[in-house]
């Protein structure tokens, strides 16, 4: 057997093909592994993730890269020559000062990083990119990856754009727009008749089996959850190289939270920011809130759940980096908490009145969470804060679309306009 | 009770290569004890220490994650298929 994607097989790689990565190494038990489509710890089944010789990096370079994740590539799993190749640009997205939300919720000083601006709307556009590159190294036939949505629209587009083939795996019961998303991109989605948990599970299947395939978050997952960090990165940099205080951080998985994390400390490592304490909050939607449940039960056992929430997104009920989110949270200082679907809508509303950004549900669970961590004194509301919008709103629009409408439908006259009572 | 057991990448090495193996049992654990008696040492890449599933194992009787059913004393009725995939992250 000689699969082309195979953990076994060793490629041939062109030098610098990883860029200062070193190896892939255990999270739970330090075993390191060579670079390459390995993705758990052959001693102890425990995820692996990239470890790096990190060269000096000066803020200097940054500021002269694109505008976009590529800024950051020294500290990517990324070639050197990465902007040669076809790929998507995401990054360097907006950071808002949303001084009328911290109003409302009591807040001094709030700022949303708005990451529904990326190409396919979603932060889901940072990871793929790297795990696009690592694909490309591995010369990998094909490009897939199991998704809640998101990450299928991002996947299904850069893969269009890099003429490589895309089979992108979603549960049926997704929203229409997330659908449309991704099969206008690829002829091949696929609906999986089941929840996330169960399109994993096949994703896994397959990619054991198949020649040449490099599922995004499966095979190559190492190499594309360090897309992640570039969302830290970018806002300590725009904040004028510092750490906030405080950030709220959408769960699903639990991976974004934890290389948000990751790219702060490698931030202090680096000299780029100053060393200073930071808390991390954690936000899921109550209907599938395995990781928040744990955390109040102040427990490292994270239950799985079958999920029952309007935020599919973030529906994942078997989170396979939770246990992580929980170090984090705990070491930081901040917390996990959750919301129901009615404040996750009344969040999504909250966030487009006072500050006009259209979240979809993954914002609206993290608006909603900030909005909770505020009332109940879990985040002080003195101290700098960020919350993270990570997708567009006009992918659930249906999660609204009975909570707002016109105010009064009225004939094209003045006098029906008066009568209506508008004004 | 003559089951399958689908193995992941990282265990092939024990199965000589073999992705898809047969053992018998009528729950999950008798079924790893007798996989690891053909196959000596992979329960102890499955099972932690204390014998318990690995944090990052997740093993399926057809299409359910144990960890919804009776975790190792799982029944593994003739002809299940078992599964054993790495936690994985993503979405
Ligand atoms: C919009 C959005 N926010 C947040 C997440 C959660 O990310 P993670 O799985 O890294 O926790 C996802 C995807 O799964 C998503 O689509
Ligand atoms: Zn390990």
């Amino acid at each position: 057997m000689s699969t082309l994607l195979d953990e076994n097989t060793t490629h041939t790689l062109r030098a610098g093909a990883f860029g200062h990565a070193r190896s892939l190494a255990c999270r739970e038990c330090g075993h390191e592994v060579a670079l390459g489509p390995s993705y758990a710890c052959p001693e102890c089944f425990g995820p692996l993730e990239v470890a790096y010789d990190f060269p000096a990096v000066t803020r200097e370079q940054i500021a002269a890269g694109p505008r976009n994740i590529w800024r950051y590539k020294a500290l990517l799993p990324v070639p050197d020559d990465i902007e040669q190749s076809p790929n998507t640009e995401p990054g360097f997205t907006r950071l808002l000062r949303a001084d009328n939300l911290a109003r409302e919720l009591g807040l001094e000083k709030l700022w949303v990083k708005d990451d529904s601006t990326n190409p396919t709307n979603s932060f889901k556009d940072r990871v793929v990119a790297c795990a696009l590159s690592a694909a490309r190294e591995l010369d990998a036939k094909v490009f897939a990856c199991p998704s809640t949505g998101n990450l299928a629209n991002a996947v299904a587009a850069a893969g269009a754009r890099a003429g490589i083939p895309t089979v992108v795996f979603i549960p049926s019961n997704l929203e229409t727009p997330k659908k449309v998303n991704s099969a206008v991109f690829t002829e091949k989605l696929v609906a999986v008749e089941g929840n996330y948990d169960d399109v994993n599970k096949l994703a896994s299947e397959i990619a054991g089996e198949e020649e040449g395939w490099a599922f995004v978050n499966v095979n190559v997952r190492p190499f594309y959850a360090e897309g992640s960090k570039t969302l830290g990165y970018e806002i300590a940099e725009q904040l004028g190289w510092r750490l906030p205080d405080q950030i709220v951080i959408p769960v699903a998985s639990g991976s974004q939270l934890t290389k948000v994390d990751k790219a702060f400390r490698e931030l202090i490592a680096l000299g780029l920011v100053e060393d200073k304490p930071y808390k991390v909050f954690g936000a899921q939607a109550t209907g599938c809130s395995p990781v928040s449940v744990a955390y109040k039960a102040e427990t490292d056992a994270i239950r799985p759940v079958k999920p029952d929430t309007i935020a599919k997104s973030l529906a994942i009920g078997n989170p396979a980096d939770g246990i992580y989110v929980l170090d984090v949270c705990r070491r930081t200082g901040g917390a996990v908490e959750d919301v129901s679907d009615d404040e996750v809508r009344d969040a999504i509303v909250l966030l487009a009145r006072t500050e006009g950004i259209f979240t979809e549900t993954a914002g609206g669970t993290t608006v909603g969470v900030l909005r909770k961590l505020v009332e109940t004194g879990q985040l002080d509301a003195s101290l700098e804060t960020v919350v993270i919008n990570t997708g567009h709103g006009l992918k659930t629009l249906d999660s609204v679309s009975d909570r707002v409408g016109p105010a009064a439908t009225i004939a094209p006259s003045y006098d029906a306009f008066v009568a209506s009572g508008v004004l | 009770m003559a089951v399958s057991v689908r193995i992941p990448t990282i265990l092939r090495t024990y199965t000589g290569g073999e992705s898809e193996v047969s053992a018998e049992g009528d729950t999950l654990a008798a079924v790893l004890d007798d996989l690891d008696a053909r196959y000596s040492g992979i329960k102890g890449r499955i099972l932690d220490e204390a014998g318990a599933l690995r944090r990052f194992v997740n093993v399926y009787v057809g299409n359910d994650d144990v960890r919804f059913l009776e975790d190792l004393q799982t029944p593994t009725p003739d002809g299940s298929q078992v599964s054993v995939i790495p936690a994985v992250a993503g979405g």
